[in-house]
């Protein structure tokens, strides 16, 4: 009888599965009104200023858009991303959209929404995946990119310097697409001078604690720093704190270079506080409700959407902090 | 006994060890490490960072060790210091004069008194239903950290507030104002616990709650007071971390901190079984941790391998101190005595 019913079970579950499978796919079976449209949204967190801002930007998208959005925060843990991506599969929405938090480990998951059919976008972080079948198109920066940016403006700015100039890094999140790339990019270009020295590379995850920590250590342990690079503003802005407190004017005594160009940070840039900010921008909302459009009607979106950005230097940064929006 | 013996016997000998070898690590990376400068006043220097940046961890954990003695657990500390400081920042943020003290004194109790509620919640919990504190503490733990979202409204609340920044790095009388903040609570909580008879109580309650009832102790009211104390704990550090940055970061503020104060309090001896506690341990158990954090930057140890190295080294405080390894050193040096023939010479 208990093995009965376990057929019976097995049965009923392979029935939802293949049922999931066509219905997840809206493209198989005609576009669906947006307003049946349900995506499902798995969020790195909250770390930073750029990503409250991204959060807010795609949740107003989708809004205006009249697409229901279900949205899950992973406090920075990718088990949590996993489990809300499972969830998203079981409630069989019709798109699942996700920023990693890190570039490994997505094969199982990504496998498991393939098989329910259910299309995955990915925005502004990548995975590093041999299959790039997993998902349908990778809306986001180009991360070495800002890197190189980055790296340019202190190559230009120490060019005439003979002197050996010492730099600290502060990491992004460890794993993450931008904290590898980043750090890639900048070395690749930084290489050029072999006066330029990278004395201490640290992870500040992201976030102004994490940046403050960091820095004030390696600021005893390596007093005669030129200058920071950090992967985001949040840790440039956290390493302000930590100068000033060492008794050093921040942007004048020890250079700072930034990736991310939000509101607090162009402040800082204005004041003078920071040298140099590389842009990369957290307003994809929209870019991904086209995507989700195109899946709907049956299209494929392109494989690669790259979010054009800026640099700022302090005076571009005065101009355009009126209008900024986050 | 010898005088060597008698002293690695005692619980707080493997913790101070561990604290000197880590000095010294630190100190072979970087020879500048004990040296303390005044500069304008006001102290600076590695070991000072270490106490500053430390203050938060021990603050918690003395609540912890408490709570622990009565043989309970508080994971929700994290989240009720994202919750004390994304009600702080949000008054003062919400005030037309954010630089007042006024504002930072109303923005301060507003935020105490909240956490006096959710401590009263766990202890509800526990000590009134009887849930086991594990559980009733971690609703809170995830619950909170949304609460503390739905306060910020999802962002990091940035304030400029002078008051309000020196809780976090401010100096008073040249020392760092969260050191003497954490050395009032931990001299309250020594005080109070251990020149009364509470402090037996608490343990009391956690050795043999039903025997400690039937001697006349009031294990619920007790319960009670150390979850709430404990709430406290968490939400004065949870001002300090946010003051710190000067932003209230409901996602990170006393991120995993729950599982560093735990640590401090096992590091410093006190079991978590309940029952006989050292706040003395714990302040030892809280060094470790943030001189481990401060070593992994002098020495420059790589972020992948920094959570490894964070292991291992907890791992052979944990080793040293438990009585099998005590045992099984002992039995090993004693074998050693009788192969060099003093054993056999004594007998
Ligand atoms: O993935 C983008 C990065 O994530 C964020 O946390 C950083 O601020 C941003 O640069």
């Amino acid at each position: 009888m208990k093995k009965l019913i376990g057929i019976a079970a097995t049965g009923a579950m392979l029935l939802a599965l293949t049922g999931c499978a066509t219905s997840g796919n809206a493209a198989s079976d005609g576009p669906k009104p947006l307003d049946e449209l349900v995506v499902g949204f798995a969020q790195v967190g909250a770390e930073s200023g750029w990503r409250t801002a991204n959060t807010k930007d795609i949740q107003a998208s989708f809004e205006e858009a009249g697409i229901e959005l279900k949205f899950s925060d992973a406090q920075q843990k990718q088990e949590n991303q996993i489990k809300a991506i499972r969830s998203y599969i079981q409630q069989q929405v019709d798109v699942i959209a996700f920023s990693p938090v890190v570039e490994t480990g997505w094969d199982a998951v990504l496998n498991e929404a393939k098989a329910a059919g259910i299309p995955v976008v990915l925005t502004d972080r990548a995975v590093d995946s041999q299959d790039d079948s997993l998902y349908v198109s990778f809306l986001g920066s180009d991360f070495v990119a800002e890197g190189e940016k980055a790296g340019q403006w202190v190559l230009d700015e120490y060019a005439d310097s003979s002197e050996s100039v010492k730099i600290i890094q502060l990491e992004g999140t460890t794993g993450a697409a931008p904290a590898i790339d980043r750090a890639e990019g900048f070395a690749e270009v930084i290489a050029e001078n072999p006066n330029l020295e990278v004395v201490a590379s640290q992870t500040g995850d992201f976030t102004r604690a994490g940046g403050k920590q960091v820095t004030e250590a390696l600021l005893k342990s390596n007093p005669d720093v030129d200058l920071i690079y950090a992967h985001n503003d949040d840790m440039g802005l956290g390493a302000i704190e930590a100068i000033e407190a060492a008794g050093m004017e921040p942007g004048v005594d020890i250079k700072i270079v930034t990736v991310d160009a939000v509101k607090d940070g162009m402040q800082a840039l204005a004041d003078g506080k920071i040298n140099f900010i590389v842009e990369c921008s957290p307003l994809l909302g929209k870019q991904l409700v086209d995507i989700v459009k195109q899946i709907n009607d049956g299209e494929a979106p392109e494989k690669r959407i790259i979010t054009e950005e800026t640099t700022f230097t302090q005076e571009e940064a005065i101009e355009a902090l009126p209008t900024r929006q986050y | 006994m010898s005088a060597l013996a008698k002293m690695a016997s005692n619980r707080l000998f493997w913790p101070v060890v561990m604290l000197l070898v880590l000095f010294a690590i630190n100190l072979v990376a970087f020879p500048g490490f004990f040296e303390i400068t005044v500069r304008d006043g006001q102290l600076f220097g590695s070991l000072i960072d270490i106490l500053r940046n430390g203050a938060p961890t021990l603050i918690i954990a003395v609540g912890m060790t408490l709570v622990i003695a009565t043989r309970g657990i508080d994971l929700s500390v994290g989240a009720v210091a994202a919750i004390s400081g994304a009600v702080a920042c949000s008054i003062i943020l919400g005030s037309p004069a954010p630089g007042s003290l006024a504002t930072v004194a109303v923005a301060i109790t507003v935020a105490l008194l909240i956490s006096l509620v959710l401590g009263v919640w766990n202890g509800f919990l526990v000590a009134a239903l009887g849930i086991q504190p594990i559980i009733a503490t971690l609703i809170l733990m995830t619950a909170g950290r949304g609460v503390a979202m739905l306060i910020t409204e999802g962002q990091i609340l940035t304030v400029n507030s002078p008051p309000f920044k020196f809780l976090g790095s401010g100096f008073w009388f040249g020392i760092p104002v969260a050191v003497i903040i954490a050395a009032v609570v931990f001299g309250l909580a020594a005080l109070i616990t251990r020149r009364t008879a509470l402090g037996m109580f608490i343990e009391s309650v956690g050795i043999n709650p039903e025997a400690s009832r039937q001697a006349g102790v009031r294990a619920r009211g007790l319960l009670f007071a150390v979850y709430t104390f404990c709430a406290l704990c968490a939400a004065i550090a949870g001002l300090i971390l946010t003051a710190n940055t000067a932003a209230a970061d409901a996602n990170n503020t006393g991120l995993f901190i729950e599982l560093d104060a735990i640590l401090a309090v096992v590091i410093g001896g006190t079991s978590l079984a309940g029952g006989r506690y050292s706040l003395l341990g714990t302040l030892v158990g809280a060094l470790v941790i943030q001189t481990l954090v401060t070593t992994v930057y002098t020495v420059g140890i790589p972020p992948i391998a920094t959570m490894v190295f964070k292991a291992a080294v907890v791992t052979i405080v944990c080793l040293l101190q438990s009585p099998t390894t005590a045992e099984a050193l002992s039995g090993f040096r004693r074998r050693l005595a009788v192969r060099s023939g003093k054993g056999v010479a004594a007998s």
